[in-house]
């Protein structure tokens, strides 16, 4: 069996334009608070969510628009949501990083590492049932180091859940590069517990989906767990505003507000010896380094770029699609913004 | 004196602290961005990020501490605390008793706290009264730079473990970080006295258990901690119009509890009325309705909480901290 690219594509551009559409409603001061966005990551979500099917569960992080979206949560309820409405999703009461769907038996946390014990409770009760359905679990690469994850993955390993565990590994745990942050490879460890790992390239949506149909499949016949390690770059950094990526953009206009309390504190009295001052300095210095040539800044990264390179041989069709998805996110926005009907 | 914004002074304050004890030691989530200052001052060894691993690097912290290191453990909110309850409930809260007082663990559990920026049920609460409910805990909620650089200083020569909380509305950082990601589209409703303010050229510690009188008044005492005494004195002033003068204390740590401050003003207005932006049941209000009745003080009594969890809705969010609005009918309910 063959992903279908044409959907696939579909799924992943209508996340995204929705998600640019957010990130619009955020910067006009429209949504509060803090916006992780899950740019960068839509191959991984279409190529796993689309395979879901009724009774399937989903335990997601504090990027989980796409998700709902691929689901087919009502984009407009997400959007008014976000916005604060009583119209929205939750009532205008979770905000982004609290989306419930109880008919999609979805759940969101902005605790990291809470998809792992999510996933796995929401797995044991689809073992109960015993119907064949699964769970689903989203986190990243830095959750990996949250405890309740780690026991999770041990925990579904001895009673054998039906799910997959999916680490979108961007390489990086907040501000901190992953790899600074942890002791051994997330596949590794999951193999260590018992859950075999697969590898896969998560900008390349075929390949996610051919890796989740195999992983999906063995939960569904009583398999185990699976654990999911998909590759990808955040084109947003953490969230929206986020410092790193600033420093990225505009590096002398950043660097500047950064600069001269940094100088007056490598040069006040009192403290470290030289020697200390330095490596304090070029830990900072390296940060802003590895800040500049992120893989944030290459558009290569961009899985949906790369999807939609297979589909440019039929160019009106391709056309015909996109026009369509863009019309039905600025409906979707059009929408939400309308005044609610009391 | 000079000024200075409410983290820059906790983290100037810190910062003579670590220059004067070598054991002093920051370690937490995104620490080498968050405390960039702080790093090239003291060098990695003193000043070091951590794994998104909350219960092994608290929990590492109150035995590191036990050892002889001053930590300073950052949490990134004290919502996130409930990852990692265990390294304060049953370890640092712990150990001076079951050690029959042999032992202690002077960790400092720094954290933002509190909401008023839109971030969420899981992103906005402020639990010191479930963190003061623990016996051996100290916990600190600084209102203004100046108390809160004179506090955090005090809780690193404290002998034993301190939850240091930093309102997040108060914090010119935090607010940028979490708040507004550098918008100039939103706008939230920060104290100004709060956020800025005259701060001494050498900090000196500011003892724990003394709350200070913010304003002089004889017919209501109002009590509260960070954000909720700025709300308490905007309301005071709305009342004096009203021909309502009230005391507004400010108890800068929940734990230990200034009951002879309270007590006093209490004995004086006969009306107490509690702000407490963290849970209303269970609570810092109810352990202060507790304090003057076990007084013996004849007194009215009410307050002005967070009733419910936060919503994420800006206006709703509004409705359900307590602000001026409400304080001010809460006043009034006592005065009738």
């Amino acid at each position: 069996m063959q992903p279908d690219l044409w959907t696939l594509y579909a799924h992943m551009l209508r996340s995204r334009l929705f998600e640019e559409a957010v990130s619009k409603l955020w910067h006009d001061g429209l949504v509060s608070g803090e916006m992780h966005l899950g740019t960068g990551e839509e191959a991984i979500v279409a190529g796993v969510v689309s395979q879901l099917r009724d009774g399937d569960a989903m335990a997601l992080d504090h990027r989980g628009t796409a998700a709902l979206l691929v689901r087919g949560v009502d984009p407009v309820a997400i959007l008014r949501e976000m916005l604060g409405r009583p119209d929205g999703l939750c009532g205008g009461m979770g905000g982004h990083m609290h989306l419930y769907s109880r008919p999609d038996l979805t759940a969101s946390s902005g605790i990291v590492g809470a998809a792992g014990p999510t996933a796995a409770g929401f797995a044991l009760a689809a073992q109960h049932a015993g119907a064949g359905a699964v769970a689903v679990g989203f986190f990243g690469d830095g959750a990996m180091n949250q405890g309740m994850l780690m026991e999770s993955l041990n925990l579904a390993s001895v009673w054998n859940l039906p799910v997959v565990f999916v680490c979108k590994d961007d390489g990086w745990a907040i501000t901190t590069r992953s790899e600074g942050m942890s002791g051994a490879d997330p596949s590794e460890r999951a193999r260590g517990l018992g859950i075999p790992p697969v590898e896969v390239d998560g900008r390349d949506v075929s390949e996610v989906w051919e890796a989740a149909r195999a992983a999906i499949a063995r939960a569904r016949s009583g398999g185990g767990p699976s654990f999911l390690r998909a590759r990808c770059v955040h084109l947003e950094g953490h969230f929206l505003g986020f410092q790193l990526k600033k420093i990225a953009d505009e590096p002398f206009k950043e660097m500047s507000g950064m600069a001269l309390p940094l100088t007056r504190s490598l040069l006040r009295r009192g403290g470290g010896a030289l020697r200390e001052r330095t490596a304090g300095l070029k830990e900072v210095l390296a940060a802003v380094r590895s800040t500049l040539r992120d893989a944030r800044r290459d558009e290569a990264n961009d899985p949906i770029r790369h999807a939609r390179e297979a589909l440019l041989a039929e160019a009106g069709r391709l056309k015909e699609l996109e026009d369509g998805i863009e019309r039905e996110v600025g409906d979707a926005l059009e929408a939400a913004l309308e005044e609610a009907t009391p | 004196m000079r000024t200075s914004f409410f983290t820059q002074a906790v983290d100037d304050a810190l910062a003579q602290a670590m220059g004067e004890d070598p054991d002093i030691v920051v370690f937490g989530e995104d620490v080498p961005l968050l405390r960039r200052n702080l790093l090239v001052r003291f060098g990695p060894a003193r000043v070091r990020g951590a794994p998104i691993s909350e219960s092994a690097f608290l929990g590492a912290g109150v035995a590191a501490a036990m050892a002889g290191l001053r930590p300073v453990v950052e949490l990134y909110m004290v919502d996130f605390l409930g990852v990692c309850m265990d390294a304060l409930l049953n370890h640092a809260a712990k150990v001076e008793t079951f050690s029959g007082g042999r032992w202690s663990a002077p960790v400092v559990v720094r954290a933002p706290c509190s909401g008023g920026y839109g971030d969420g049920g899981q992103h906005g609460q402020s639990l010191w009264g479930w963190l003061a409910h623990i016996p051996g805990l100290s916990v600190v909620v600084p209102s203004t730079p100046a108390d809160a650089g004179g506090l955090m200083l005090a809780a690193l020569r404290h002998d034993g473990p301190v939850v240091f909380l930093e309102p997040k509305l108060l914090s010119e950082t935090w607010l940028e970080f979490l708040g507004s990601g550098g918008r100039k589209t939103v706008d939230y409703d920060v104290p100004a006295d709060g956020a800025k303010g005259s701060v001494p050229d050498r900090w000196e510690p500011i003892p724990f258990g003394r709350a200070a009188l913010r304003r002089h008044g004889g017919d209501v005492t109002i009590v509260g901690v960070g954000v909720g005494v700025h709300r308490a004195i905007e309301a005071a002033h709305a009342l004096e119009a009203e021909g309502i003068s009230a005391d507004v204390l400010d108890l800068r740590t929940v734990a230990p509890l200034d009951r002879t401050a309270v007590e006093a003003s209490v004995a004086r207005t006969g009306r107490l009325l509690v702000v407490d932006e963290d849970y209303e049941a269970f609570g810092l209000s109810g352990e202060l309705s507790a304090l003057v009745l076990e007084a013996g003080l004849p007194c009215r009594y009410g307050r002005v909480c967070t009733r419910t969890t936060i919503p994420f809705a800006r206006h709703l969010e509004d409705e359900t901290l307590p602000n001026a609005e409400r304080i001010r009918a809460g006043v009034r309910k006592l005065m009738g």
